[in-house]
């Protein structure tokens, strides 16, 4: 019904579609999405704040892995990079291989964690608890190699905490096993099953140009043809010694469709390759030292020390992880610090994936992103100039406030 | 395929460990005073992994006082507390000792400060079981 009435929904700030802070304002003809418009930062957090002013650096590692609750290897390993990297601290080999193991055992997490959420997202719950109960392997497997489910802390500038033993490298190589037995079941679940098809199937498209114009990262841009990771563009840890390649949906059925379920073919070939990964850096893994400086009194100078900055970037689940620090000599907190998710780059892309479609699909579309808010709000920037109407400036509210006074006066006689 | 899966998970027995009883206890204090009695048993947890982070425990003997875990500490949640200790002989000066106190209310279990201690004072255990209505409470301060 094309020429009807326009209505506005907001969905959010605080919606169970969408499980996190964020308001989506959609446009409606009918069914039809015509317009739509996303406001973020709900959640800030000055987790920043607290590195730059409260924390010195070994504290801040911890803090780091409080920026999300999925990506709690990713924020550390990014922002120990660029220490690393600003203090002129190398980090050991064999630490660079067991960060490679825990950075990808996280990524079979989060991608599994995804897909359960997806099949919550249309309905499919039986699809959720199976994707979930096969989660249970890994996480336990990380909750054997670091003591914990959620925060691994495992991070530590110059290498890693704790080493992965014989035992530990078997039980991963088991748990591998157990999931590469398994994965003709999660991929006939997802990819031949007629109810995914048909409701993720060219819904949600994100065009090849949209995608680069709008600098989408992770799975969203690799669903959309474009082979970008920063696994494979700009290798950091052991990445270069395993050789990875971007992962595009036409690798799988040679088409590239850009939909929500191309977002589900890379996610679960990425599963695939993680596992693959993991069985390549266990057998590489050099012996040797897991901690450049053990001493943490001497590294915790050297870092007092340190004057300089640095640039962590890391492919996280979601996409490429950005962190910038800055040392200053004399100085035990950082100088600076930002922090960039993937969500951010991810959140500006719902807005053509969104376009045309219909209300129900809103929640499927808004998830096929893994978006994840609290990693994402960091700094807000209010550009005034730019603000539309629906900001009221205070001249205005204050000729509104007069109008209302005359109105009731001129009833009122 | 879905539906295979479905009828399999039916029959077999649920995942859950139901601890510390098969159904709830109407009153806590009740069912540990029937554990007591031995009239109930507690089923136990599921054992933590070996690398398992719990409450801290703490050798007040070997701490030299150094202050090194409070600085890493990233919850601030370990003190320096100091002590004077009355002379033994007339006209000494006192002597001054210094020793920590851990509030577990705020600790984030990370290990930073084990790892730390120049003289291993410091040591995870397995407790976990820790939660209380009053985070000041004695069995979450550890001196």
């Amino acid at each position: 019904m094309s020429g009807g009435k326009k209505y506005t929904i907001p969905v959010g700030p605080l919606h169970p579609a969408v499980h996190e802070p964020i308001t989506i304002k959609i446009d409606v003809e009918g069914e039809h999405i015509v317009g739509v418009d996303v406001f973020c930062s709900q959640v800030h957090r000055g987790i920043e704040w607290l590195g730059m002013n409260r924390n010195n650096p070994i504290q801040s590692i911890y803090l780091s892995e409080r920026v999300c609750g999925i990506c709690n290897i990713c924020h550390p390993l990014c922002m120990v990079q660029a220490v690393e990297k600003a203090a002129e601290i190398m980090p050991t080999e064999r630490a660079e291989y067991i960060r490679v193991i825990m950075a990808e055992l996280e990524r079979i997490h989060s991608h599994l964690l995804w897909a359960g959420v997806a099949g919550h997202e249309i309905g499919f719950d039986t699809v959720f608890h199976y994707t979930w109960a096969l989660r249970e392997a890994v996480m336990d497997l990380i909750e054997y190699l670091t003591g914990n489910r959620v925060t691994k802390a495992i991070m530590m500038f110059g290498g890693v905490r704790r080493d992965i033993d014989e035992t530990g490298v078997r039980k991963i190589k088991e748990g591998m096993q157990y999931y590469l037995e398994r994965f003709h079941k999660i991929e006939e679940i997802f990819l031949h099953d007629p109810t995914i098809k048909m409701r993720t199937r060219d819904v949600g498209i994100l065009t090849r140009e949209d995608a680069l114009k709008l600098c989408a990262v992770g799975p969203t841009v690799r669903a959309s043809g474009i082979p970008k990771d920063v696994r494979q563009d700009f290798p950091y840890a052991a990445y270069a010694d395993i050789g990875v390649d971007a992962i595009t949906p036409d690798m799988y059925n040679g088409e590239v469709h850009g939909d929500v379920f191309d977002r589900i073919i890379v996610r679960l070939l990425e599963v695939k390759q993680s596992i693959e990964i993991i069985n390549a850096a266990l057998d590489n893994m050099p012996s040797g030292p897991i901690l450049a400086e053990p001493n943490l009194v001497k590294l915790q100078m050297l870092l007092k020390k340190a004057d300089g900055e640095g640039v962590g970037r890391v492919e996280a689940p979601r996409g490429e992880d950005i962190h910038y620090v800055r040392l200053r000599k004399g100085e035990e907190p950082f100088f600076s610090w930002k922090i960039r998710a993937p969500t951010y780059n991810n959140l500006l892309p719902w807005i053509p994936m969104l376009m045309g479609e219909q209300i129900a699909d809103v929640p499927i579309i808004a998830a096929s992103t893994d978006p994840c808010m609290s990693c994402l709000n960091r700094v807000t920037v209010v550009d005034v100039n730019s603000s539309k109407e629906y900001v009221l400036t205070k001249e205005k509210l204050h000729e509104l406030s007069i109008r209302k006074t005359r109105r009731l006066m001129r009833n009122a006689h | 395929m879905m539906m295979h899966e479905v009828l399999k998970l039916l029959f077999k027995k649920p995942f859950t460990n139901k601890f510390p009883a098969k159904y709830a206890p109407k009153s806590t204090y009740g069912f540990i005073k029937l554990v007591k009695e031995g009239k109930a048993q507690i089923i136990p947890p599921v054992p933590t992994p070996p690398k398992f982070r719990g409450k801290l425990k703490y050798d007040r003997e070997s701490c030299v006082g150094c202050g090194l875990c409070v600085k890493v500490c990233p919850a601030k949640a370990i003190e320096l507390v100091t002590y004077k200790e009355e002379p033994k002989e007339e006209g000494a000066r006192p002597k001054i000792i210094r020793k920590i106190r851990i509030y577990i209310g705020r600790c984030v279990y990370c290990s930073q400060c084990v790892d730390i201690c120049p003289r291993n004072s410091l040591s995870m255990t397995d407790e976990f079981l820790l939660a209380n209505e009053d985070k000041l409470a004695k069995e979450l301060i550890v001196e």
